[in-house]
């Protein structure tokens, strides 16, 4: 933005751009309101975004750096009598810990097979340190980018400082890595960064379910029209050692070679009879799921399909859960594929962008590497009269809505944060090969020795997040230990990273990043000792879906605007009265108009990916 | 910064619509009129087809301006070369894909493109079954789609395995499709056709010596393939059991064999001298070249069906002139020419016989088996187990419980009766707005039975009192019965094919809810007919008795007809060689 001062005076004023808060912003402006829409970073969706390559080496830089405390600058010189100042935190990177990076490819393509430069395993071997983080080095050691490297080590000290790492000594260092395939086409580091700009990978791992109220929301508002999606094609799920396809809608029940007939019956008619609820299910209510599964006669296939990859639970869920769950999952079948879910095409990091983009047709205002660094607040009526922002302008708001992140620890009343594990891997095959090698496909696995249940989404290039001949593949799980330690036992299990050779049929990991994120499921909107007109909304929590971000995102609005209605259909561009028009424009100033208002206040990342189609499947 | 958005009033924007509307309309009607006019001078250039284009991709229903299209591109046709011809038909082709993209049923742009691709120089298929596949994905039940692509697939020769690969994909993505199963029953006989050996022997019990078998197996598979087959339908119905398609194919998959046309029976009656010719189907005996050798000598005679009612029918009769076989002292010998078939059948009249018949038995054909024409028992036998398992899962699905009933049937008819008659009750328990139709059915299974019985004891009388029967069938199979037993059933009547039961003695059909007695019509031998407790109201209906020459018996007790006044007399007057009646 340029530096010219902005107005002094909005109704609504909302820091970071999170999915809870786009929405926020794209139903106020909606409904006339004053939008004014910052966010501190580079770039839009705080930790709901989605990175080039590149850019997601950038940010995991930025958050291995040693965060930089922010001088607090004293803004008492604007406060007025009556008043008082809350500083907010400078920046959020308390949400992301533990980042540690692997590669597992060499630096140019059709190099000679030997392993990583390995001085520097020696060295860091000698250091007496994990042997796994060893690539990451490597691939720092190339670039310019040492303290990266270093800083990873540092995080990663920390890490293990925390507990045990029994699988520390997994990785072998010495072992050829995964060139020894010959068959695979191979690719370098140097090919990812040259071609990273077409990843779009996703901070957070999720799916929209086809009738969770995020599909509503999005069809509803016609924000839909900013994004294109791809269906999820199969589910999968990890079980003995080997990934199956878990066949969950009737083409798949019919097409599916594990199960035998009677099965087949037996798995269509439980699922049939899930639908509705019955006396059958209520008498069930307060036991366990799986019992419920177990009397169902059903047998040990069909229950771990229903218990791990439909229901999605595990086996102490109580039955009325369970089924709420399961039928859940059913109503989602079939809307608009064989899975109930979909994904934003060009990733996850779309959908926030696109109610900022609703927001600004409507005239909110944007503007990024912008702040707002404290809260002036009427000290009477303990309502935020204004906010100064981090030029020190004051700017007058009604309302104001914040990322957690930036609200100062003091002020959070949330209790022990809770996190997420993260592991995102750049792969070369798909775990399981079918006869298209562009699905989408949920893989859920199942907890294992106390380990958490881990869900998994491998994206193929098709959904434009990976170069071709790659796949992203995203775990996400409920924090126990760090991220590593608790994921990395299923990548190598069900992967080929660099020190497991005989494992000919598995995907190869090319490179792996492990972050944890803090869970957003605990952080309620209101009760921050914040005035009562300021709402704080959560990071990404660990559920699959995006239920929790749209409640919180109505809920907030319908505190700010009870009369209001959340998101009504925005208008077809034909039916928009331009200043000072009287008489209707011809077709094409309609479009132009729309454009150059969803542009003019936006810096969109990728303005030449955006397309503009109905909520419909692609296949 | 930006102004806010203002929004249209619902008023303006109808408003404007209705204007848009209205202007829209009389561009178009104005264009309509230009084509027309057009067409009338007999005007065929590049303006008529800008015009129908442009009203076309509003409206591509107008079969009108598609015609004159037509005219206009054979007319250009002739005074093109063949390059710009070729340029011509791939726009005219573009222009259908974007007509199919507003309507894609519209049966306009199908027929249109389907005359375009005939008449493209150099047509590129391929093109045209991606388009096809296209459309199906989007619609898999588009049957103007499947007609054209039927027609591409035609014209450019694509392989049969890779049809049958494409009804693999849309049955994968969705099994409830006709189209496709059926498709699939067209392509498997190409692909993999039975192989041309004699049926292996073990089809049944072993008899004597079989006959050559009376099924013809032109449009079966191989089966192999028909075992793989069967895994893919059981897939199908095990996963959703009410579904129809896929039990629609399973009954196709078990088969059903065309008989061989033949001549099954010829029946000869020396003091009567008349000859009785069954067929193995209806025809129509005086326009088949149907023709009578009597020891050598051709006979004139008149062929007539067994009722007046049928101009088709499988029995046929005829006498023979006066005085040929009258002597009992005569072997005589007889032969029936279907000419059109090129087939006959001879039968012997041995002397001192009165009559004498030559025929093949329903056992011998097997006659009720062949609507099930699985070669091997086994195989049947396996079948039956897995409908039975889903059975047990589903016990009330009732296109399971027929399909039970009729592998049942083809294994063991009589065997399994007892099981059949229970499965028919569930059905009609569970399909009650069916269950008309499964009486209907289980009366001609049971009287399929009751002919296998009747041939195994080898008697000529036909036994089947209380079974519920509703509905008589199979009575060409009875022509040579004398005495016949229906008491204690269901029949609202005796229809007029059971005029074919030529040598029919005695009939008993006591406690029936029969009104009519269409059938009991010229039958040269009966003398008994018992019909105590029916529902016969008019003296009308009994008026067809009168053409039995033999007819002395007679019970009506428990009619309504017995109410009526004079009842006695009456009868007396219309039945005058009845001397024992019951009233």
């Amino acid at each position: 933005m340029a530096a010219e001062d902005l107005p002094s005076e909005f109704d609504v004023v909302i820091l970071g751009t999170g999915l809870a808060e786009s929405v926020v912003a794209a139903a106020c402006s909606r409904v006339g309101q004053r939008v004014l829409h910052v966010d501190r970073r580079s770039y839009y969706a705080a930790n709901w975004a989605s990175f080039t390559f590149n850019a997601l080496l950038t940010w995991i830089q930025e958050h291995q750096a040693e965060s930089l405390s922010e001088e607090v600058q004293d803004r008492s010189s604007l406060v007025e009598e009556g008043e008082e100042l809350i500083y907010l935190s400078g920046s959020d990177s308390a949400s992301i810990s533990n980042l540690q990076v692997f590669c597992y490819i060499s630096e140019e393509a059709e190099e000679e097979e030997e392993p990583l430069n390995t001085t520097e395993e020696e060295e860091a071997g000698a250091a007496g340190e994990d042997a796994a983080k060893e690539p990451s080095e490597t691939e720092s050691a190339g670039s310019k980018e040492e303290e990266t490297g270093e800083a990873a080590e540092g995080d990663e000290q920390a890490a293990q400082e925390q507990g045990e790492e029994p699988e520390a000594d997994q990785p072998q260092p010495s072992a050829p890595p995964s060139q020894s395939e010959p068959t695979r086409k191979k690719i370098s580091y140097t090919q990812l960064e040259k071609e990273g700009r077409r990843f779009n990978i996703d901070l957070v791992s999720k799916l929209m379910y086809s009738r969770g109220s995020l599909v509503d929301l999005l069809i509803k508002s016609n924000v839909s029209r900013y994004a294109e999606f791809k269906n999820v094609t199969r589910i999968l799920t990890y079980r003995h050692g080997s990934v199956e396809q878990v066949p969950c809608s009737r083409a798949d029940v019919f097409a599916s070679r594990q199960l035998s007939v009677v099965e087949k019956r037996k798995l269509m008619r439980f699922l049939t009879s899930c639908v509705e609820e019955t006396e059958e299910h209520q008498a069930y209510n307060g036991r366990p799921f799986l019992e419920f599964l177990r009397e169902q006669q059903l047998g040990d296939n069909l229950q771990h399909f229903l218990l791990h990859s439909i229901a999605m639970v595990t086996e102490d869920t109580l039955t009325e859960v369970g089924l709420a769950s399961t039928r859940h999952f059913l109503r989602c079948l079939g809307r608009y594929g064989n899975t109930p879910f979909l994904f934003p095409v060009y990733g996850l990091g779309e959908i926030p962008q696109c109610f900022c983009r609703m927001s600004a047709v409507f005239g909110g205002i944007y503007c990024l590497r912008h702040s707002v660094s404290c809260l002036i607040v009427d000290k009477d009526s303990n309502r935020c009269k204004a906010v100064i922002d981090s030029r020190g302008q004051r700017i007058s708001c009604s309302h104001f809505v914040v990322e957690d992140g930036f609200v100062g620890a003091d002020r959070q009343v949330t209790t022990p944060t809770r996190l997420l594990s993260r592991a995102v891997l750049i792969t070369d095959a798909s775990v399981l090969p079918g006869n298209s090698e562009q699905q989408v496909s949920l893989v859920t696995v199942p907890p294992t020795d106390g380990r958490p249940a881990v869900n998994m989404v491998e994206l193929s290039p098709s959904t434009m997040t990976c170069i071709p001949g790659t796949y992203l593949v995203h775990l996400t799980c409920q924090s126990v230990g760090s991220a590593y330690e608790d994921l990395s036992p299923v990548v190598t299990r069900m992967f080929c990273t660099a020190e497991c050779q005989d494992q000919e049929n598995r995907p190869a990991v090319l490179w792996c990043l492990y972050f944890n994120m803090a869970d957003g499921s605990g952080v309620e909107p209101e009760g921050h000792d914040l005035p009562s007109n300021v709402y704080v909304c959560s990071g990404p929590d660990g559920a699959l879906g995006h239920e929790h971000a749209i409640k919180q995102a109505e809920s907030i609005f319908l505190k700010i605007l009870p009369e209001e209605e959340f998101c009504p259909p925005a208008p077809n561009p034909e039916d928009i009265i331009y200043d000072g028009e009287n008489t209707a424009p011809t077709s094409t100033g309609e479009e132009e108009g729309l454009t150059a208002a969803g542009g003019e206040g936006e810096e969109k990342q990728q303005e030449q990916q955006e397309m503009e189609t109905s909520l419909q499947p692609e296949e | 910064m930006h102004g806010r958005v203002k929004i249209k009033t619902t008023a303006q924007q109808e408003e404007e619509k209705r204007k848009e509307r209205e202007k829209k309309l009389k561009i178009y009607v104005a264009a309509r009129d230009a084509c027309f006019s057009k067409r009338n001078e007999g005007i065929w250039d590049d303006e008529a087809l800008q015009l129908t284009q442009q009203l076309l991709s509003s409206n591509p229903d107008f079969a009108t301006l598609w015609n004159y299209r037509r005219e206009i591109l054979m007319h250009l046709e002739t005074v093109k070369d063949k390059d710009e011809v070729q340029k011509i038909y791939e726009a005219e082709l573009s222009f259908t894909e974007s007509c199919l993209k507003v309507n894609p049923k519209s049966y306009g742009s199908w027929h249109h493109r389907g005359w375009v691709s005939a008449r493209l120089p150099r047509p590129d298929w391929a093109r045209e079954l991606t388009l096809c596949d296209r459309c199906l994905s989007l619609d898999d039940r588009n049957f103007h789609c499947w007609d054209y692509r039927r027609m591409v697939v035609k014209m450019s020769g694509v392989p049969v395995d890779q049809e049958l690969a494409f009804t693999d994909r849309l049955i994968g993505s969705n099994f409830s499709n006709y189209s496709s199963w059926h498709y699939r029953s067209t392509l498997l006989p190409l692909l993999h056709p039975e192989s041309p050996e004699p049926p292996s022997p073990c089809r049944e019990p072993p008899q004597s010596s079989p006959p050559p078998s009376p099924q013809t197996h032109s449009h079966r598979v191989c089966e192999e393939q028909l075992l793989k087959e069967y895994e893919l339908v059981q897939n199908a119905f095990f996963t959703d059991p009410n579904d129809q398609s896929a039990w629609f194919y399973y009954r196709w998959l078990l088969g059903r064999a065309e008989r061989e046309e033949m001549i099954s029976c010829v029946y000869v009656n020396r003091d009567e001298e008349r000859v009785a010719v069954a067929f193995s189907r209806p025809v129509n005996a005086q326009s088949v070249g149907l023709f009578l050798i009597l020891d050598g000598q051709p006979q004139r005679v008149e062929w007539r069906s067994v009722h007046p009612r049928f101009k088709q029918s499988p029995v046929w009769i005829c006498n023979l002139p006066p005085g040929t076989i009258s002597d009992i002292t005569n072997e005589r010998n007889l032969t029936v020419h279907w000419t059109e078939k090129h087939t006959h059948r001879d039968c012997a009249l041995y002397t001192g016989r009165t009559e004498s018949w030559c025929r093949d038995s329903a056992t011998d054909q097997e006659l009720f088996r062949s609507e099930l024409s699985v070669e091997k028992t086994s195989v049947l036998q396996s079948e039956l187990q897995s409908v039975k398992q889903l059975q047990e899962l589903e016990p009330l699905n009732k296109w399971c419980l027929l399909t039970i009933i009729l592998l049942m049937r083809a294994l063991d008819p009589l065997g399994y009766e007892q099981e059949m008659l229970a499965h028919f009750r569930t059905l009609k328990e569970v399909d009650s707005m069916r269950s008309a139709y499964y009486s209907d059915l289980c009366s001609k299974f049971m009287i399929e039975n009751t002919i296998l019985k009747m041939e195994y004891a080898e008697v000529r009388v036909f036994s089947i009192s209380d079974k519920n029967l509703t509905t008589l069938c199979h009575l060409d199979q009875l022509l040579l019965v004398t005495h016949i037993n229906l008491s204690s059933n269901h029949l609202q009547r005796l229809p007029p094919q059971f005029a074919m039961l030529q040598c029919l003695e005695v009939l008993e059909a006591d406690n029936n809810a029969i009104e009519n007695l269409e059938g009991v019509y010229h039958l040269p031998k009966l003398e008994e007919v018992l019909l105590k407790n029916n529902k016969i109201s008019t003296l009308a209906d009994l008026q067809t008795l009168a053409s039995c020459p033999k007819l002395k018996r007679l019970d009506l007790r428990g009619n309504p007809v017995t109410q009526t006044a004079n009842v006695e007399s009456e009868l007396a007057e219309l039945l005058p060689s009845v001397t024992d009646l019951l009233l």
